[in-house]
């Protein structure tokens, strides 16, 4: 047996098809609203994505430090003191790191823990000195916290005795090559000479100038720090997590806990005000597509007055009249959304050819997620079904004696 | 004995209840319509004939008296049984045919019977097939109205309104717009599912030739029954 539409689908369709050039013209509508949605999502959230994953290309999600010391009153109310000076911050250890830091592997959420100790020192070779920062890791931990192999350029990220690992331009201002000796003196009057085993390009100049990693031990002994650590840096598995879990850490162990979100509150708040801009822009693609389906509805209730008039004399009742109407506007929706979404793949990929880094890779991806057509095509079904809702009210009101009348 | 397929006690329609131009245009109706019966409404102009023929095929309500239809007095239902009641027990033809245009003759024969189960099946193809043989128009079953004469648009009307088996057939001029011959061709369509089916036919016409041919005739001027009579 063939299989035949029940009545309110099969008389939408018909609908639909006799009135070809209105059908046509709603389903433009339609397609060009959602292919606009669609690809400013996609585009933005690509964009979003990749400014956020080049900001934490070089730096941890949430960073554990010693309490920042201050001065406190010594004496009581009654006594003299009303100026309290401001205390310099000495480079002290994290109290009990190794405590800290199975508590915060512990934390759910928490990805990696990789304790760092960093300081200032000058790297010097020849007559050349320049000022960097002594960062003392363990490679394979810190590897999980940024991902150093990633940028080598030279060498590989490891270190072990006094191989260190420097940035391209350090080497580049000092005339370094892979295996050459460079010289780091501390501000205390240490000083070690290091055998470069890698060198990096991290993407920022001045990262590349300034951080020179060595071994924990070895910074912890130039820096006068016998097994402390700095710092803690922490890898999260949802980025956006990052703030709440700091919170949770700040609690739990009284340290100064920051996470990127709060380091880069600008670029977050930049981020937003793109979000809040294309959700307006969103919002007033709907409204229109909205209003043109609901108009060319109304004008099509007018039209098939009195078709809907023989149809209720005929027995059909006002539900299945408001059905039709329905119908109609929930098909223009989803087909509007399938030819929408292909719609915008296609500006995606005409895009992402036309517009490229400086090193002439694509600025974004010719990709479409599934979920964003899935999202096209639930919203712009539900828009049709809406903005045909008032179309429909009309013609299932309608007093079929009037209707055939007219 | 059933009871009678139309049922009419002192109905009264009044329009524009409330405003400065109320009137009313049936003053208290009476008018029974037994199984098999085959009836003709005439009357000049404006006396109120489709306002009736309105009233009885559930188009409008009644301001007052008592309408029963297939025994079911029409007062206690709701829109939704009207609705109903008015798909399963009455087929309408009107003047101008009133096919849909946007299907074929079939589809027509076949909408109130999809309106009424919801789907077509086989079976309800086949029916419809069968209707439009006996008016003749087998040949035209996928045709448009739009492609038809205005007889065989009629044709098809006529055998749409029969798709339910309907109790009551309620014709508005029938042949108001076709020549004679086809006027009488049409007639005798109905006069034959008549006999075949036993519903009750009641017919506008302004054509007293096919009046007469008719088993009664109700005369309605100024909104009143002026007589009810058999023909010879």
């Amino acid at each position: 047996m063939k299989f035949r539409l029940p009545f309110a689908p099969l008389v939408a369709l018909r609908f639909l098809r006799e009135g070809r050039m209105q059908t046509l013209l709603i389903l433009a509508g339609t397609t060009g609203g959602v292919a606009v949605i669609v690809f400013l999502t996609q585009l933005i959230t690509q964009l979003q994505a990749q400014i956020v994953d080049r900001v934490l290309g070089s730096q941890a999600h949430v960073v554990i430090r010693p309490l920042e010391e201050a001065n406190r009153r010594a004496i009581d109310d009654e006594g003299f003191a009303t100026v309290i000076e401001p205390r310099a911050q000495r480079l002290r250890s994290v109290d009990q790191w190794e405590n800290v830091a199975r508590l915060a592997a512990g934390m759910e959420g928490v990805t990696a823990v990789s304790p760092v100790v960093t300081g200032p020192a000058f790297a010097v070779r020849g007559q050349a000195n320049k000022s960097v920062a002594l960062m003392g890791v363990d490679a394979e931990r810190y590897r999980r916290i940024v991902r150093m192999e990633e940028y080598m350029v030279a060498g590989r990220f490891a270190v072990d005795g006094t191989r260190a690992v420097i940035g391209t331009e350090l080497a580049k201002d000092l005339g370094i090559r892979l295996e050459d000796k460079l010289r780091v003196a501390l501000p205390n009057g240490r000083d070690e000479l290091l055998q470069v085993g890698g060198i990096f390009d991290i993407g920022n100049k001045d990262l590349n100038r300034r951080w020179v990693f060595v071994t924990l031990p070895l910074a912890q002994s130039l820096l006068d720090l016998p097994g402390g650590v700095s710092n803690l840096d922490l890898t999260v598995a949802d980025i956006f997590d990052a703030q709440p879990i700091a919170d949770r850490l700040k609690g739990a162990t009284g340290l100064t806990v920051d996470s990127w979100m709060q380091t880069n509150a600008q670029l977050l708040a930049a981020l937003r005000n793109q979000t809040v801009s294309n959700n307006l822009i969103r919002s007033f693609v709907i409204i229109i597509v909205a209003l043109g389906i609901a108009s060319v509805l109304v004008v099509s209730v007018v039209q098939k007055q009195k078709e809907i008039g023989i149809l209720r004399a005929m027995g059909a009742s006002r539900s299945l009249i408001l059905q039709i109407f329905l119908i109609q506007g929930a098909l223009v929706g989803a087909v509007g959304s399938v030819i929408g979404s292909l719609l915008a793949f296609g500006l995606l990929n005409a895009f992402s050819a036309i517009y490229r880094n400086a090193d002439g890779t694509p600025l974004f991806a010719a990709e479409l997620e599934p979920r964003f057509i899935l999202m096209a095509a639930l919203v712009a079904t539900g828009v049709g079904l809406a903005s045909a809702l008032i179309p429909a009210r009309r013609a299932a009101r309608m007093d079929p004696v009037q209707a055939i009348r007219s | 004995m059933n009871a009678p397929v139309i049922d009419l006690t002192g109905i009264t329609k009044t329009y524009g209840i409330g405003t400065p131009v109320e009137t009313e245009v049936l003053h208290g109706i009476d008018l029974r319509l037994a199984e098999g019966e085959f009836a003709a409404l005439i009357g000049p102009s404006g006396s109120g004939k489709s306002t009736l023929l309105n009233l009885i095929g559930l188009l409008e309500r009644p301001t007052s008296g008592r309408l029963s239809i297939g025994g079911r007095d029409t007062a206690t239902l709701n829109e939704a049984e009207i609705t109903q009641l008015r798909g399963r027990s009455i087929g309408f033809v009107f003047q101008f045919h009133h096919l849909l245009p946007a299907f074929s003759a079939m589809e027509n024969v076949m909408m109130p019977t999809i309106i009424a189960r919801g789907a077509a099946d086989d079976e309800v193809e086949a029916t419809a097939l069968q209707l439009l043989d006996a008016v003749g128009l087998k040949a035209h079953a996928h045709k448009k109205p739009g492609e038809l004469s205005g007889g065989q648009q009629q044709r098809v009307a006529i055998a749409r309104a029969l798709a339910l088996k309907p109790r009551l057939i309620l014709a508005d001029e029938p042949t108001g717009n076709l020549d004679t011959h086809t006027a009488d061709d049409i007639f005798a369509l109905l006069r034959e599912f008549n006999r075949q089916t036993n519903c009750a036919c009641l017919i506008v016409t302004h054509d007293p030739r096919l009046a007469a041919r008719c088993d009664r005739i109700v005369r309605l001027v100024d909104g009143q029954i002026a007589d009810d009579l058999p023909t010879a």
